[in-house]
């Protein structure tokens, strides 16, 4: 009596297998998988374009909130997208496996029997032959042309391209290696990013970084201890277009902490490798170094400030915070490389080297709202209850009173944004492309089909093309013509 | 040479081709046009082709020099900036073309395809056209992020595939254009010579079959490209995105040919949808997209 529903419950998970491992729902599955990538590139995704999906709260916080729910800013992690995935995942599976075991138990099998009925096959027909001969000679003609060959009495079955399935399975096999490589990377991978200027000494903690993410299984405690120290850094350009032609970042490297440095020349494709972990120089800019006094001659802050680049021409903007003041005082600055000025623009850079440069500081007082508790871009200077209180473009060496203290522009600082990630299913996922490329190929090119001859009152060929693939025709021609010649 | 001689050298030599496949153009065009002749005795056209072959001629050594020449101006922009021809959208549209026409070659000589001189020498002239005057860019130097051997390997196996994947296209929409004469009645006179609806559904899915590993191997020669300059081998940029998307409509070609047995129009229509999202990227995602393939000023 119980057993009855339960049954038809396991008939049913047994149906939704069936139906989730067929080639079908696969396929759709895949072609889901590519119609849900494209909100993506619509879209500006938070991990790429912070700033643009700003934007969108801001034109329009409804929407934006809306479209935020249904995860378009975040479309690659989303659950929808990770869903589609995952059920390919388990679709690939389900459906290649099985089909593997299949055609690895065929391995050294022979073609099957020979069919009654020849006539109802592809390209039959009957040549004029000495039947005592033929199977001979056709047995000798398909195994040069590379057959299996199974004969059976009086008749000849040939198969051709069982490798054609190899190079199919190996392929979506292939395919599972490469999700499974994706997987690891998201799950045990990590990725963090550090700017620091030239002459600072970076330890690989997590306190070190700027940002820093992990995989959903990845612990904190599993960084490669090492220690980097940003030796120099030299930026070329050309000094027509000015753009960068190279970029060459040298450091010391200490791995594992304390033991000897050694030097470590990092370039933008030329990442430094340590086990699974990669260390890129990702970006760079400049940070203005200044020394501020308040009235009594006294240092408040000494040291170089780093700035965001905004053009091609390393213009870069910047704050600098003194809480130390009463009142506290900051700056909004700008620092440009190679100064230009013109009458519609004002001041602005016209070459990304230094070499004229200006800090152009916009000088506030009032608090500086440190400790609101909301934590603050130190790019920035919030100025909701501060005043302003003057304006100055600061040559080289020289100093601005501003009248609560001074500022000296003493100089200035490359500074190298380093991108340190870790993704362990890297390897994984090549080696997998690499075998799926190997795996089409073969697939692509190999042509299946089959061939029999049977000797009965006549000499009968016949033939069989899989998945209707042409040639076939010529082949039984050049059989046919094969076997008409050995008569003679 | 010096650089910049070798750049003008190659901007000449773009404008040659321009000219010559301008002649192709015409020749094949009048090949396919003037096999028609009007007899008052009949009520139908009738046509032939001996008066026309030679035009056919010309349209093909055309081909074939156009090509040579354009060989010629991209090994020179590439050695005017150091590195190989391919480093922003002027140049990819230029090494495009080549392939464009290179791919046509190759057809032609593997089967007898001259037909398609007429569609494919339009599409190489407004490639060309487009690049020299709405893409130009000055030869210059690689940012640091495009150095990379990569690169080089990366984008010749997108661009050869995306020169098959437009011949492919062609192929397709031919068939849909005999198709419909067929289905009503038959072939204009022009169309004759142009081979069956059967040839030409074959043809189509030879040629994506043809590239589409090459295809795939652009796009990991991408991945890894990717990794060794950005520290991930997957960003979901928009490039990236549409590649992949590509990818997965050529792969849902594939399987409909081979394992649903899709033939003719439905199997014509999806090779144009696939080749759609290839020219969109390109056309698109360059110009208006934002994102880490963003070149230097296109
Ligand atoms: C992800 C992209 C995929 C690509 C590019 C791809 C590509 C291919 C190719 C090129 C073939 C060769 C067909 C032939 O010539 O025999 C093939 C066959 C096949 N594919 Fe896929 N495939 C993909 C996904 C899948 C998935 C997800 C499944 C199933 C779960 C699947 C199942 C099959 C099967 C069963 C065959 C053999 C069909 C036959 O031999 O008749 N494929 N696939």
């Amino acid at each position: 009596m119980n057993s009855a529903p339960e049954l038809g419950f396991i008939a049913l998970l047994r149906w939704a297998w069936r139906q989730l491992t067929s080639m079908r729902t696969a396929l759709i599955l895949l072609m889901l998988l590519g119609v849900a990538a494209i909100p993506g590139s619509l879209f500006p995704q938070r991990n790429q374009n912070p700033q643009k999906v700003d934007s969108y709260f801001t034109s329009d916080p409804t929407l934006a909130k809306w479209m935020d729910r249904l995860h378009l800013f975040n479309v690659y992690a989303s659950p929808w997208f990770s869903a589609i995935y995952l059920l390919l995942f388990i679709s690939l599976i389900g459906c290649v496996l099985p089909r593997t075991i299949t055609h690895l138990k065929a391995i050294g099998k022979k073609p099957p029997l020979t069919p009654r009925n020849l006539d109802r096959m592809e390209g039959y027909r009957v040549i004029a032959t000495d039947p005592a001969t033929a199977i001979e000679s056709a047995r000798f003609w398909l195994k040069s042309h590379h057959y299996r060959i199974r004969v059976e009495g009086d008749s000849i079955s040939a198969e051709k391209g069982y490798s054609r399935e190899t190079g199919n399975l190996l392929f979506h096999l292939s395919l599972i290696l490469i999700l499974v490589g994706v997987a690891l990377g998201s799950l045990l991978g990590m990725k963090g990013e550090a700017i620091l200027n030239v002459g600072d000494r970076f330890i690989n903690t997590p306190t070190s970084y700027d940002n820093i993410s992990y995989g959903k299984f990845q612990g904190q405690g599993s960084l490669p201890p090492f220690a980097l120290t940003v030796k120099n850094f030299v930026a070329t350009y050309d000094a027509v277009t000015g753009q960068p032609s190279n970029y060459i970042l040298t450091t010391e490297i200490s791995d594992p902490i304390g033991a000897a440095a050694k030097k470590v020349v990092i370039k933008v494709n030329k990442p430094w490798t340590i086990g699974s972990t990669k260390v890129y120089l990702q970006a760079n800019g400049y940070s203005p170094f200044v020394t501020i006094k308040d009235k009594s001659g006294h240092v408040t802050f000494k040291g170089a400030v780093i700035f965001l680049p905004q053009d091609g021409n390393l213009s870069s903007l910047g704050a600098i915070k003194v809480p130390d003041m009463v009142p506290q005082i900051g700056f909004i600055a700008s620092f440009i490389p190679t100064a230009t000025s013109s009458a519609a623009r004002g001041i602005f850079s016209s070459y990304p080297e230094v070499l004229d440069p200006r800090l152009v500081l916009s000088a506030w007082k009032g608090n500086l709202g440190l400790d609101s508790g909301t934590p603050q871009s130190v790019y920035s200077l919030n100025t909701a209850q501060m005043s302003k209180i003057g304006l100055k473009a600061l040559t080289l060496g020289s100093t601005y009173d501003f009248g609560y203290g001074t500022i000296r522009f003493d100089g200035w600082k490359s500074w190298v944004n380093l991108q340190i990630v870790d993704d362990p299913g890297k390897m994984y996922a090549l080696f997998g492309a690499l075998f799926a490329i190997l795996g089409l190929l073969i697939s692509l090119f190999t042509r299946q089909r089959r061939i029999w001859v049977k000797v009965g009152e006549g000499v009968e060929i016949a033939g069989l093309a899989k998945n209707g693939i042409p040639g076939l025709e010529a082949e039984l021609m050049a059989l046919t013509r094969a076997l008409e010649e050995g008569e003679k | 040479m010096s650089s910049s001689n070798l750049a003008y050298f190659s901007n000449d030599a773009i404008y040659a081709c321009l000219a010559i496949f301008t002649i192709a153009f015409l020749a094949h065009a009048f090949e396919v046009s003037w096999s028609v002749k009007n007899t008052e005795s009949s009520d139908k056209t009738e046509f032939d082709f001996s008066r026309t072959n030679r035009a056919g001629r010309l349209g093909t050594s055309m081909m074939i020099l156009g090509t040579g020449i354009l060989v010629i101006a991209d090994v020179t922009r590439g050695l005017s900036a150091h590195r190989v021809p391919w480093g922003n959208m002027y140049e990819f549209s230029i090494t495009g073309a080549l392939m464009l026409a290179a791919a046509y070659l190759f057809a032609f000589a593997k089967y007898k395809v001259r037909w398609l001189g007429l569609p494919v020498s339009i599409s190489v002239l407004l490639t060309l056209g487009t690049a020299i005057t709405v893409l130009y860019r000055p030869s210059a130097p690689l940012v640091p992020a495009l150095k990379s051997p990569w690169l080089a390997i990366h984008v010749l196996a997108a661009i050869i595939s995306g020169g098959v994947f437009l011949v492919a296209n062609l192929v397709a929409a031919t068939f849909l254009v005999m198709e419909r004469y067929e289905l009503k009645g038959e072939r204009p006179i022009w169309a004759r010579k142009i081979p069956s609806l059967d040839a030409l559904d074959q043809l189509s899915y030879r040629l994506v079959a043809f590239v589409f590993p090459l295809w795939t191997f652009a796009v990991i020669a991408g991945a890894i490209w990717a990794e060794s300059a950005w520290g991930k081998y997957w960003s979901w940029d928009p490039k990236e995105t549409w590649a992949f998307i590509t990818w997965v409509a050529y792969a849902a070609y594939l399987h409909a040919r081979v394992t649903v047995g899709w033939r003719g129009r439905r199997a014509a229509w999806l090779c144009i949808f696939a080749g759609s999202t290839f020219l969109f990227n390109y056309i698109w995602v360059n110009i208006w997209g934002t994102g880490l393939h963003t070149y230097s000023g296109l």
